[in-house]
């Protein structure tokens, strides 16, 4: 059997051994770092948000391992690789033997040069034992500054200020997570975070921090608080691989076998440099970890990783963040461009279309036309042609509601689904006599299945009483099962659709629908 | 012989909504607590088919009439030869969940002791096996709904997943006027249309990925603090494993997934969890996948997390399907299962009713085929040479219509006991003619599980048989004489059969039923009040928990790719029933919808090169449907949709998948990769 050493058991790590797992036909040995067993690092904000507990976060069962026969060693580091000898050292002095190498090292939370950093009342946010540190100074009333606007500092500062914690977001570029966001994005984001509570220093650098004193910003400023979380952005981790003589640019360098430039060496995850791989994201990660997968037990050699579109999600009650390919497309001839700014409500929609797809998109509090949008890049299908409905989903007015007015609701409408009874029918039911509410029921059955029409022909019975005495005065032949053929006419046509719209059957002088306000 | 007026339900759905139908088969709807007097078209209607034209009334071998004595004659002579070249497997029998309990249970006895094969399965397997399947593994138990269902009157909030009652049984919503309903369907049907008019929510999902939804849901129930803690410790199992799986499918994630927005997930769990009255429903839309079981596990779950099952005044259900579709589910016409929602394949269970049948339990089969399975095996070595059609048209009702009507015709006997020449029965060796809804005694069991009485209004017409008689008719000319008669006895032989089974009828009588008493099973014994609400002080596993089993996502069996573009997804009209043919066969309800129709977003049908009335060819890998065209935007661009009440070139099962859950057996109904193209005038008519 294959030996599989993995390097590195936090998410992409761990999920690239369960999926070498349900395929089978290979040995595995997990080394991570970190001495938690693998959690869910896309949960740490939820945790910082008091969401859920950090010990719900475990990615496997307790015993999964051992369970499955799989070698996981938790709180080991992988000190070097031998390409050549095909090992792999570690921090606890065993030397793995491999056949198959995978790095899944993840990145490391960058710390920017700014005197005081790292040091005492820092912390940065990438791992659970950050998280830890920070819950511990979260204490309500306790006064944080957030080192960086970003996806994972909003998030932060959301969590902090649900905990009654003082928060101070400091972010040195002109908006926030302007590399998700364009401009006006980042200034409508910036109001609804205000208006959560969090402050924002946009535009304002940190220069030094001072414990017990606070941080000093390059406006001048001097931030009085008792601790600083810093989430200026990340690095591959790629220290083991670059060692190793692999070749490493921002990350290690992959191919769309995710295969490094040693031999049998792999990377996935954050550490991985994959052109069409968005950094930061789990979803990548994921998607590699089973392309990897089914390369190295053979359960599908011709599997090819192809790349990720990227979707940014802000995971932060109260704000509904999406932001997908190309944000900052503007108009050209090629694109088509679509714009809403609606500062005071706090949304915002821009989509870029070119060959009538959505190649890039910020929505912000328009969840649910995010979701049609997420969806039309990532399939690539072409973008629905009512533009407006796509830009602004259920926001956009519908419609008037059909009227309550039964004079003005058309002939070919059903009024009862459950029996297919059209307003047509019923007043045709009345002209033959059917003239209370009891006889139209019983002459048209309408009503008589879940009853919820019952107000609307109530409604008709009323209005025709009031304006149309019974043409045909002749008894009602109203026996079982007995249909006028005109309702069976207006019956065959199916509801809402392409019905006759005329309005034979109507009082005379109740035509001008087009006048309905 | 001229009779009362028989106060009897009606002939469709499991709602069984309470009809008075005279003498001359006249309907009028009656109070009763599933309908409260209400009816929909099909039911005012269903009198029209007693008297129809098309009514088979003579049996046919090989298109000829005949004597009941020679067609009986020439049936038993055709399976005594296939046995004794082929042996007892090499014939089969199919059901369907239209059955009484009465059928259901002696068709049972009929295939194990008769025909000693263990080759019987039926239609509900392409119906409620995948909700059977995760409500026994959940609670221990398999009844559709554990409450009345006048229970959902007082709800606050309902979520129908995959269902959509306004149209498959309008009076139910006649239960939900006081719920904010949330609607889970790829389509905004009726149902969902409501529940937005109403202040509820439509979520509209990708077809297939209804389980990512769940999973999303489920997720957002935890993270936002909403899981009821103690009712989770103190009466479930299983929820650590469940939520490992769920915590990978945070709202955001699950919303790439299955496009539903993360903030109507936190929506909903948030209404559910801030309510005291609460259902979560799930209907076939939620079931009829190859993942099904598991679909149906992640509501569960969800319900489990948040304290609804077992509570009074709130809970989870599955919608049940048709008319019999519950009891049809618990005695015996299923490929593994014996009366009382008994296992074959456990010992005890074999003994007890080996004794009640009077027969050595090792002389009883195992397990045999389930139905797409039993169909597939059809013209291969040890598949069945002859087939027993009771209560079903599988020519229309199973997926992948082309190849079932191949297997079908491959057959050496093909027997069809019907009342109308539906297209199973037109094509087969032996037709023999049976008797309508009105015409019969018998029992039923709900949605609910109440059982309920079927009282025969009018005779039969000269020359038609029940199919009670029938099936004892054929024991008798196989030489097994013993079997009951009278539809009364052949209760009374159910409920020792069940006796000590999960769903035990020992307990109820047809005086009981007669006498007005609502009786829900189980109900043990003869004092008994029945069980109108199941789980309140325990769920029916031996620890007297629920579980929660761990489920994940797994995408649908057949994506779109560049061929195939589209998602199809199938089921129901308000006016059809089923294969629809009964339905079809009536002027009313014909004139609404008189041909299969595919709804198309007007985008995708522009694409197309379609318009709105149009002939269109939608087509499978499996194959091709001629379908006039509805331009909807009630349906997702990426979707289209199918009603499968049609025959012939028109059936919406010529383009399913008949990939199966692994669990339940049942077909992936509701997602297949399809394409559109146009088609000329003359083609049709071709």
């Amino acid at each position: 059997m294959r030996r599989i050493v993995v390097v590195g058991n936090g998410m992409v790590g761990a999920r690239f051994a369960d999926e070498v797992r349900r395929r089978g036909g290979a040995r595995l040995t997990v080394v991570g770092a970190e001495s938690h067993p693998a959690y869910n690092r896309v949960l740490l904000s939820t945790v910082l948000a008091g969401g859920v507990a950090p010990s719900a976060i475990a990615l496997q069962p307790t015993g999964w391992a051992a369970d499955h026969g799989i070698d996981v060693r938790s709180g080991v580091a992988a000190t070097s690789i031998d390409p050549v000898a095909r090992t792999v050292t570690c921090s606890d002095g065993a030397l793995l033997r491999y056949d198959d190498l995978v790095l899944a090292t993840g990145s490391r939370a960058w710390l920017p040069p700014v005197p005081g950093l790292p040091g005492p009342g820092v912390v940065p946010f990438r791992d659970l034992d950050d998280c830890l540190a920070i819950l511990d100074m979260a204490r309500p009333g306790a006064r944080l500054a957030v080192l960086g606007g970003g996806l994972l500092g909003l998030e932060a500062a959301r969590g902090l200020a649900a905990r009654g914690v003082e928060v101070t977001v400091v972010h040195p570029a002109g908006h926030l997570m302007e590399r998700q966001l364009d401009a006006g994005a980042g200034a409508v984001l910036a109001d609804v975070v205000d208006r959560l509570g969090v402050r924002l220093l946009v535009g304002v650098g940190a220069v030094s921090w001072a414990p017990g004193v606070g941080l000093t910003c390059d406006d001048g400023s001097l931030l009085a608080v008792d601790g600083l979380v810093v989430a200026a952005g990340v690095r591959a981790e790629t220290g083991l691989a670059a060692d190793a003589g692999a070749r490493v640019d921002r990350g290690i360098v992959v191919d769309d076998r995710l295969a490094a430039s040693l031999p049998d060496v792999h990377a996935i995850g954050d550490c991985a440099q994959h052109d069409g791989a968005p950094p930061g994201l789990v979803q990548p990660g994921w998607e590699q970890a089973a392309v990897l997968a089914d390369l190295l037990t053979g359960a599908d050699p011709a599997a090819r990783y192809r790349g990720t579109r990227a979707v940014t999600r802000l995971k932060a009650r109260g704000v509904d963040l999406t932001a997908v390919g190309d944000v900052h497309a503007e108009d050209d001839d090629a694109t088509e461009l679509l714009r809403l700014t609606d500062s005071r409500r706090g949304r915002y929609a821009k989509l870029a279309l070119r060959d009538d797809r959505v190649v890039g998109g910020i929505m912000i509090g328009f969840p649910d036309a995010a979701a049609s949008v997420i969806q039309l890049h990532d399939t690539g299908s072409p973008a629905p042609s009512d533009r407006l409905a796509l830009l602004l989903g259920r926001a956009l007015p519908g419609e008037a509601t059909p009227t309550a007015d039964p004079g003005r609701l058309p002939a070919a409408a059903v009024v009862c689904r459950c029996n297919t009874v059209t307003k047509g029918a019923l007043v045709t039911a009345w002209r033959s006599g059917a003239t209370d509410l009891g006889a139209l029921r019983t002459a048209t059955r309408a009503g008589t299945g879940c009853g919820s029409c019952a107000a609307t022909v109530e409604g008709i019975c009323g209005w025709l009483a009031a304006t149309d005495a019974p043409a045909d005065p002749a008894p009602p032949q109203l026996q079982e099962r007995h249909f006028p053929a005109a309702q069976l006419q207006e019956s065959a046509v199916p509801a809402g659709r392409d019905g006759p719209t005329t309005q034979d059957d109507e009082p005379a002088h109740d035509y001008d629908r087009e006048g309905a306000a | 012989m001229a009779r009362m007026p028989a106060d009897t339900h009606c002939p469709y759905c499991a709602l069984q909504c309470g009809m008075t139908v005279g003498g001359a088969g006249t309907v009028a709807p009656r109070e009763f607590p599933t309908n409260r007097g209400g009816l929909c078209q099909k039911g005012w209607t269903a009198g029209s088919l007693l008297s129809h034209p098309d009514r088979l009334t003579t049996p046919l071998v090989d298109g000829v009439p005949a004597s009941w004595d020679s067609a009986i004659g020439h049936v038993a002579d055709r399976i005594r030869d296939l046995q004794a070249a082929y042996g007892p497997d090499s014939v089969a029998v199919f059901g369907g969940g239209g059955l009484t309990n009465e059928k259901a249970y002696l068709l049972g006895r009929f295939a194990r002791v008769a025909l000693g094969t263990s080759q019987i399965d039926y239609n509900g397997r392409f119906c409620m096996s995948s909700a059977a399947a995760a409500g026994n593994r959940a609670f221990g138990i398999d009844r559709g709904l554990p409450f009345p269902v006048t229970d959902l009157d007082d709800a606050e909030v309902v979520v129908l997943a995959g269902a959509n009652v306004a149209e498959t049984m309008p009076p139910l919503m006649g239960h939900l006027t006081g719920a904010r309903l949330v609607v889970v369907d790829p389509r905004r049907t009726p149902t969902a249309e409501r529940a937005v008019a109403a202040g509820g929510l439509h979520l509209q999902p990708v077809p297939g990925t209804d389980l990512v939804l769940a999973l999303g849901l489920l997720h957002a129930a935890v993270t936002e603090g909403l899981v009821d803690r103690a009712f989770v410790e103190q009466r479930t199992s299983g929820f650590d494993d469940a939520w490992r799986l769920a915590a990978q499918w945070w709202p955001e994630r699950a919303e790439r997934a299955c496009g539903v927005a993360a903030t109507d997930m936190r929506t909903v769990v948030s209404w559910l969890a801030g309510s005291a009255r609460r259902y979560v429903l799930t209907a076939r839309g939620a079931e009829q996948h190859a993942h099904g079981v598991d679909t149906v596990t992640a509501w569960i779950n969800l319900s489990l997390a948040l304290g609804l099952p077992g509570t009074p005044g709130s809970g989870f259900g599955t919608i049940t399907g048709q008319g019999n579709g519950q009891g049809g589910r618990e005695h015996g016409q299923k490929a593994d299962q014996l009366p009382g929602y008994r296992r074959i394949d456990d010992p005890a269970a074999r003994a007890h009713v080996a004794a009640v049948w009077g027969v050595d339990a090792d002389s009883l089969p195992g397990p045999g085929r389930s139905a797409v399975e039993l169909i597939d095996a059809i013209g291969t070595p040890g598949g069945p040479r002859a087939l027993l059609v009771f209560g079903s048209n599988l020519r229309v009702s199973a997926p992948d219509a082309a190849r079932v009507a191949a297997k079908l015709d491959a057959l050496d006997l093909l027997v069809v006991a019907d009342f109308l020449p539906g297209e199973t029965a037109r094509r087969a060796d032996v037709v023999l003619p049976v008797a309508q809804w009105a015409e019969e005694e018998g029992t039923l069991t709900n949605l609910e599980g109440r059982v309920l009485r079927r009282r025969r209004a009018l005779d039969p017409p000269p020359g038609v048989r029940t199919d009670l008689d029938v099936i004892t008719g054929l024991a008798a000319a196989l030489g097994f004489g013993g079997f009951p008669t009278t539809p009364r006895a052949v209760f009374d032989e159910l409920r020792a059969a069940s006796a000590g089974g999960p769903a035990d009828y020992s307990g109820i009588t047809w005086d009981r039923l007669d006498a007005g008493e609502a009786l829900h099973w189980p109900c043990p014994e003869p004092g008994h009040p029945g069980t109108p609400r199941l789980f309140l002080d325990r769920f029916a596993h031996p620890d007297g928990r629920a579980r929660l089993v761990p489920v994940d996502h797994v995408p649908a069996a057949e994506l779109p790719d560049d061929p195939y573009p589209l998602r199809a997804t199938t089921g129901r009209v308000l006016v059809h029933y089923q294969s629809g043919a009964q339905t079809r066969r009536v002027e009313e309800l014909a004139a609404v919808v008189p041909d299969v129709f595919v709804e198309v977003h007007p985008d995708t049908a522009a694409r197309a090169g379609l318009v709105d009335g149009a002939w269109a060819r939608v087509e499978s890998r499996r194959g091709r449907v001629l379908a006039r065209v509805r331009c909807v935007l009630s349906v997702r661009p990426d979707t289209v949709f199918l009603p499968f009440h049609f025959g012939d070139g028109q059936a919406a099962n010529l383009l399913t998948n008949p990939v199966l859950d692994p669990v339940s057996r049942m077909p992936e109904f509701k997602v297949a990769a399809v394409r559109l193209l146009p088609v000329s005038g003359e083609a049709v008519s071709a």
